[in-house]
């Protein structure tokens, strides 16, 4: 169980010295608890103390990094069982099956499918992580032509070897010495010689429970892993079925979060593989939302990647932090120099909203989203963010009076008041208020295009 | 070291509510619980999807979902016959869309005659749904409701502005109540409790914190869901025990990723799949975080869910 505010003072020197940045020891340690400062920030204090708080402030979900370089992935970390109360903080990564009993042109087929996958939403780019090489063919040889085949092609890509024979593992792992990869299959008849090979390429190891041996197998395997000199972990609890994965995924995340149980504070690997390839996307949503830090998938499909990139970034989002679009005109549909100006705020939600309804509507227009800092319109006005004199300075260097002949502005219903204001500062326009509710804007466009 | 599983102990337990008419009778809520989490407590039913049908044919809805419906959907008879007789519908969700002032305006007679039809054609539990205007759903729910009398199905939605009017309807006809609020919790507890005050039995409520598509919000609805769920069970706050609702259809087919052409956008794939697993995404996260009873189009969506549920339960 991490600390509360007030066990970590005892440890403090109670000096209030302010170096830290905090008025008093105790509001620092109050920070401390809630992990919005770190142990660094205090000159004074003892080594034990130091100890004892770096065990306590140790994440509960060990923080790994998979891969190197530009596309090494960030797992763990997590602090939370719910995303209300804090953000999630790495999102999972997808990991594509590459099966070593498919043909070399197959095989290379796939890792191109992965290089091509990016794709762009809200500002983000957005992709397939990683490829999870299984040893299919129960061969060394061929999962060592294999690996060297993606690593050919694919040398940046982080790479899963799943193989529960230690000697197939080590051939291939070779390859990816200096890769950091996931060596996945350690379990309690093999974990010793796989915890070697681990070592031996500072490799992350992948434990596996038998079908009846669960979670509490899961933890003496990490636990007698550990003692072997490996620190990073993944777990797969062997959950393959829906129920399965949400139970397991939770009770580890719980134990690790909740209990401070460090035997289960690894990242989760979920292997969501299904033939029905809409089906596999439903059990990966599952993995996203509740807790899984790899997700393997048979197939990535350009629609699977779309829904699920989308979820991912949906879940992974910092709650307290509105999301924001960013601040310029957007043009819905086609629109000509006659078309009608609308603004709002650059709060996302309020974006997504009011252009759905303006495209809806089928009028093509522009619509000025104005950055108010991801707040709403009401709530922007209200805080001096969205007020006629900003609107109209941003009005006059957006560049719209270049794109458009007339000179209308229309300016949500909440905000009615402010129509005369912004005519004051935005000489030349017209300023017409348009509905109250995104969902009257149908009706506000068709009626004056009409 | 020895693993015991920190297994969660709550006080609360949501409602259980039935709709329909014996035999033909559908069952959801009554966990208690976080969602499907049966490893640790009690999960008596399944999450009930109902297929959306309409009072006029779906001009606005997408290609890829009005085709299925597409010799059926001129007439809401016949389309909820089809759901209920080939696609095996548990629940259908009617919405009077027509009577939308700026859709065809129709009154609450032809609402009322249209939920007449649908009762005296099957037996299905109904949920019947206004156009969202809250003015006119006021007058339009008090006819349908009263056109289906003693049906038990299920109204909606009574919000702020029309709450009163839409309670008393539902209340004197012995239907239950979808009680909506916008993404917010406080406000969503707030309209529960001024609908029992009027005397409404808060275990025929259930609650629509408002639904958001994937990608357009819907971590709003999803973290809006979960903190209604985890104050009925953990603080056992009897205001917000109710069953909830995601009305996930009417959102999902309006997002882009549901309509845009594969041409118009190369990265994102075949147009129909797409959407189809746009709602069906929807749909899962949603009862991951606490939806039990859902509204949705897509047949193939609707199927893939259900098979999935199948493996939760």
């Amino acid at each position: 169980m991490a600390l509360t505010g007030v066990e970590i003072f005892k440890l403090l020197p109670k000096t209030n010295c302010k170096k830290c940045g905090f008025p008093t020891c105790l509001a620092f340690a109050m920070k401390l608890a809630q992990r919005q400062a770190s142990l660094d920030l205090c000159p004074d204090v003892s080594e034990e103390a130091k100890q004892k708080l770096g065990e306590a402030s140790a994440p509960p979900v060990r923080p790994i990094t998979f891969g190197v370089g530009n596309k090494a992935i960030k797992m763990g970390e997590e602090t939370v069982l719910f995303r209300h109360d804090k953000k999630f903080v790495n999102p999972c990564a997808f990991a594509l099956e590459i099966k070593d009993s498919l043909s070399d042109d197959e095989i290379i087929t796939r890792v191109e499918e992965i290089l091509n996958s990016e794709i762009e939403r809200v500002g983000q780019k957005l992709r397939v992580d990683a490829i999870a090489l299984i040893n299919d063919s129960n061969d060394a040889a061929r999962l060592e032509a294999a690996a060297k085949l993606i690593v050919a092609k694919a040398h940046e890509m982080p790479l899963i070897i799943c193989a529960s024979s230690p000697q197939a593992a080590e051939a291939s792992l070779r390859l990816y010495a200096d890769k950091k990869p996931i060596i996945c299959g350690a379990n309690s008849e093999n974990a010793e010689l796989m915890a070697d090979i681990a070592k031996t390429y500072n490799a992350i190891l992948g434990i596996t429970a038998t079908a009846s041996g669960g979670l509490d197998e899961i933890s003496n395997i990490t636990e007698k892993v550990k003692a072997l000199g490996v620190t990073d972990m993944v777990i797969d609890p062997g959950a393959r079925k829906a129920k399965e994965i949400l139970e397991q995924n939770t009770l580890i995340r719980r134990a690790a979060i909740k209990k401070n149980f460090k035997p289960l504070g690894y990242p989760i690997i979920t292997f969501a593989q299904r033939e029905d390839g809409l089906k596999e996307a439903l059990i990966a949503a599952i993995g996203i939302a509740k807790y899984s830090s790899i997700i393997v998938l048979s197939s990535i499909e350009k629609w699977k990647n779309l829904a699920l990139f989308t979820l991912r970034q949906n879940i992974y989002t910092d709650p307290q932090v509105p999301m924001q679009v960013e601040q310029k005109i957007y043009k819905l549909g086609e629109p000509t120099s006659e078309s009608p100006l609308l603004i709002t705020t650059n709060f996302s939600l309020t974006y997504f909203i009011v252009s759905g309804e303006i495209e809806n509507s089928k009028v093509p227009g522009y619509l000025a989203v104005m950055d108010c800092e991801g707040l709403s319109v009401l709530t922007a006005w209200a805080a001096g963010k969205f007020t006629a004199s900003k609107i109209a300075q941003f009005i006059k260097e957006s560049g719209v009076e270049n794109e458009i002949k007339h000179r209308e502005l229309i300016i949500p219903g909440y905000v009615a008041i402010l129509s005369g204001a912004i005519e004051d500062k935005l000489e030349g326009w017209k300023i017409t208020v348009g509905p109250r509710e995104a969902n009257g804007i149908p009706a506000f466009l068709k009626s004056r295009a009409a | 070291m020895a693993f015991t599983p920190p297994k969660e102990t709550y006080t609360g337990k949501v409602y259980t509510l039935e709709i329909g008419v014996p035999p033909d009778t559908v069952r959801f809520g009554g966990e208690n619980v976080l969602p499907l989490h049966g490893f640790e407590g009690i999960v008596p039913s399944r999450p009930v999807i109902a297929y959306e049908i309409q009072d006029i044919p779906p001009d606005d809805w997408p290609d890829t979902v009005k085709k299925p419906f597409k010799d059926v959907s001129d007439d809401p008879v016949s389309w909820a016959k089809f759901c209920r007789d080939a696609l095996k519908a548990r629940a259908i969700a009617l919405r009077l869309i027509g009577t939308h002032p700026d859709r065809e305006n129709r009154s609450p007679e032809d609402a009322a005659k249209t939920v007449r039809d649908i009762l005296s054609a099957i037996d299905v539990p109904l949920i019947i749904l206004g156009s969202n205007h809250t003015e006119k759903d006021a007058s339009v729910l008090i006819a349908a409701a009263e056109a289906a009398k003693d049906k038990n199905c299920i109204i909606g939605k009574a919000q702020e502005a029309n709450y009163k009017t839409v309670a008393a309807a539902a209340m004197a006809n012995n239907h239950k109540l979808i009680a909506m609020s916008e993404l917010d919790i406080n406000l969503s507890k707030q309209l529960n409790i001024l609908i029992t005050q009027m005397g409404f039995d808060k275990e025929r409520i259930i609650t629509d914190p408002m639904c958001s598509a994937l990608g357009y919000g819907i971590e709003y609805t999803y973290s809006v869901m979960e903190r209604i769920r985890l104050a009925a069970l953990l603080q056992n706050d009897a205001t917000m025990q109710q069953p909830m609702l995601g009305d996930i259809g009417m959102y999902v087919w309006k997002a882009k990723e549901t309509q845009a052409r594969p041409e118009d956008v190369p990265p994102w794939g075949s147009l129909e799949e797409r959407g189809i697993a746009w709602e069906a995404v929807t749909a899962i996260a949603l009862i991951i975080a606490g939806a039990e009873l859902l509204v949705m189009r897509h047949p193939k969506a609707i199927e893939a869910v259900e098979k999935v549920v199948d493996e939760l339960i």
